[in-house]
């Protein structure tokens, strides 16, 4: 019952601490970073064992009973999503170590870091409205200062840019929260379901939910409002485009539609069809912009608008295996995609530079960082003993199994799309012959392999979430989203 | 005319800010203090005690508000805000809650020690707020001296 104030308090402490003692000493930096990261893997993979159990948690912050009080809640959902951004966040953490000692000012790097992560956690264990749209903006706030943080002109702009767009979102989510709130007097979100399933409703919900659609989807960064990403991704250092791509844009974007759209709002046809529109237009746009790019680290940034057509595909199918495969493949793509970005930061670390036609040949002076790359490449092109494809395999089975064809035939293609594009990648960057310049270049220093190998081995193990005996950490989280306003009364039961 | 030098406004203006400045300090104290009884709070206390300083940067100069207050001792004040209002949200736990009101059984309206912790969140909220505010304004003011000297 006491650990779920602790995903919020744990990174926001470590966070204050860390700009308080920071500047004494550069290993309490990294120790204090990496141990608040870890012993947050380590709480998010205890708390699964609740819903596994069948429990919901429910937490009362500062005793005050909800609706009027802000409650945490703690269900299959919650606890998914807290793995996947934990993970992630802890293996960043260990690969910055060393990564970060280019920048200046790494204790500042590392307090943005943590309130970022306090904010993702945040918003996934808040059962709020409001205490979401709070900690979604902490999320973002270290997020933009995170994309800033080389200072360098073109990071600034991208930074700059991405702060109107995701202000402009923000506003728009507050506006269909103030909304909601006007017309149901409540921002507890099980109760709110609850007086939304009850009165007739249905005009309000149309405008809320374009409204919702317009903020979480730029968040998520769905094609219509995708503009922002390819700047700003490749723009951070790469340890932060790891966690942006990887897990940022999945919950600050995709876990808030499906909780908002699934868990709050009455289940709705048409605006789970508007979704799945968005996400196969995503798919096509995503792979074929990053088709002709040069810039390692923008390439891999269009990717995951392409990727995360395929999640919002999934969720908008809305039946029981798309949101498997949706869930199943927002966690492989935050593990292959921050992979993914940790090689390219690699690459960067030892070469100087992020375009792909100056590579070449790496492959003989950084043995470690090719193979992975290999891994994370066959994975997100759905090659087949690897995640990626077990993932996408499950959505176009869903795809075909709710009869729509044509949404499985355009998933089909942006997969053979997304294996031409990294096919040019492994080209270019580590197979071929070795320049003349980059014959002294070393492989890089141990905790960036550490990170890289981790996530390798990941990649090839999570393949077997869907196995028999693996899949009731899923099926827990899907249960919830299917049972759509049972949200509400598994929350209420918990609180009598 | 011969003290041109000397940096800050006309000395009308340096008269009446060292008047002034002192009572908005007790005014933006008060505020923090009051903050459960009347408007205001941590937030808008804190902005008021971070104007008294800013007011006194513009009206003397940068020197003398900064050595009042330097950007070193505002930047730790501001963590120490932070960690200060985390740490009586965990203090909660004494009573079984995160942010649990320990020791305060029923408030008495109008009283003002009857409120438990939330006086002591509004003074960390006035911490973070207040040095965060003077912080941000002595970068906006050191960077454009950075400007000018290129």
């Amino acid at each position: 019952m006491m650990i779920l104030p602790l995903f919020v308090v744990i990174p926001l402490g470590g966070a204050f601490l860390l700009s308080l003692i920071g500047k004494l000493d550069k290993r309490i930096n990294d120790a204090l970073a990496n141990i608040a990261t870890f012993s947050l893997l380590v709480l998010s993979v205890f708390a699964i064992r609740y819903p596994l159990a069948g429990k919901v948690l429910v937490y009362k912050v500062g005793g005050w009973k909800p609706p009027i009080g802000i409650c945490m809640v703690l269900d299959g959902l919650t606890s998914f999503m807290l793995v996947t951004t934990n993970l992630v966040s802890c293996l960043v953490a260990i690969y910055s170590i060393s990564y970060m000692e280019r920048y200046t000012d790494k204790y500042r790097f590392y307090t943005l870091f943590l309130l970022m992560l306090a904010g993702m956690n945040g918003v996934i264990v808040t059962g709020d409205l409001f205490n979401l749209f709070v900690f979604l903006e902490i999320a973002s706030v270290a997020s933009y200062a995170l994309v800033a943080f080389g200072t360098e002109a073109e990071e600034l702009e991208a930074s700059f840019k991405y702060t109107i767009m995701s202000s402009v979102a923000s506003s728009f989510i507050l506006l269909g929260i103030a909304l909601l709130y006007s017309f149901s007097s409540t921002l507890n979100m099980a109760d709110m379901a609850w007086v939304l399933a009850q009165r007739n409703s249905s005009l309000l919900l149309y405008f809320v939910a374009v409204l919702f659609i317009m903020g979480f989807g730029l968040k998520a960064a769905i094609v219509p409002f995708h503009a922002w990403l390819p700047d700003a991704h490749p723009s951070a250092p790469a340890s932060i485009s790891a966690m942006l791509s990887g897990v940022v844009i999945k919950v600050l974007g995709v876990y808030t539609l499906i909780r908002i759209f699934f868990n709050l709002f009455p289940i709705n046809k048409t605006s789970l069809s508007v979704l799945m529109f968005l996400g196969t237009v995503s798919i096509l746009a995503g792979v074929i912009l990053a088709l002709s790019q040069w810039d390692f680290k923008r390439l891999l940034a269009y990717h995951s608008i392409s990727q995360i057509g395929y999640i919002i595909l999934g969720i908008g199918l809305g039946t029981p295996l798309g949101i498997t495969g949706a869930l199943f493949h927002l966690f492989n793509h935050s593990v292959f995609k921050s992979l993914l970005f940790l090689n390219s930061g690699a690459v960067v670390y030892a070469l100087g530079t992020r375009n792909l036609q100056e590579m070449g040949g790496l492959k003989e002076r950084m043995p470690l960082t090719a193979n992975t790359s290999l891994v994370a490449s066959m994975s997100i092109s759905g090659i087949p003993p690897f995640n990626g494809f077990w993932s996408k395999l499950w959505i176009i089975l869903a795809c075909m199994q709710s009869g729509r064809i044509l949404y499985a035939f355009w998933a089909v293609i942006g997969s053979i799309l997304t294996l031409a594009s990294f096919m040019k990648v492994q080209k270019y960057a580590f197979w071929g012959k070795l320049k003349k310049q980059w014959e002294s270049v070393k492989e890089v220093p141990w905790p960036m392999q550490l990170a890289m190998l981790v996530l390798a081995v990941i990649c090839i193990l999570s393949g077997f979430l869907v196995a028999p005996f693996f899949s009731a950490f899923i099926d827990s989280a899907v249960k919830v989203i299917l049972s759509g306003q049972g949200y509400a009364h598994t929350v209420f039961k918990m609180l009598r | 005319m011969e003290n041109k030098k000397e940096p800050g406004m006309t000395l009308i203006v340096k008269t009446i800010t060292r008047l002034t400045v002192g009572l908005i300090l007790l005014y933006g104290i008060y505020i923090v203090l009051h903050g459960h009884l009347t408007p205001g709070g941590g937030f808008a206390g804190g902005v008021i005690i971070a104007l008294s300083f800013v007011h006194l940067m513009l009206a003397f100069g940068r020197e003398t508000a900064l050595k009042k207050l330097s950007q070193t001792k505002a930047s730790i004040l501001e963590s120490l805000g932070a960690l200060m209002f985390l740490s009586v949200a965990l203090l909660g736990f004494l009573g079984g809650f995160f942010f649990f009101n320990f020791f305060a059984q029923k408030g008495t309206p109008f009283d003002l020690f009857s409120a438990g912790i939330i006086p002591l969140c509004n003074i960390a909220i006035c911490l973070k707020v207040g040095a965060g505010l003077f912080a941000i304004f002595v970068a906006l003011i050191l960077f454009k001296n950075l400007k000018k000297k290129e």
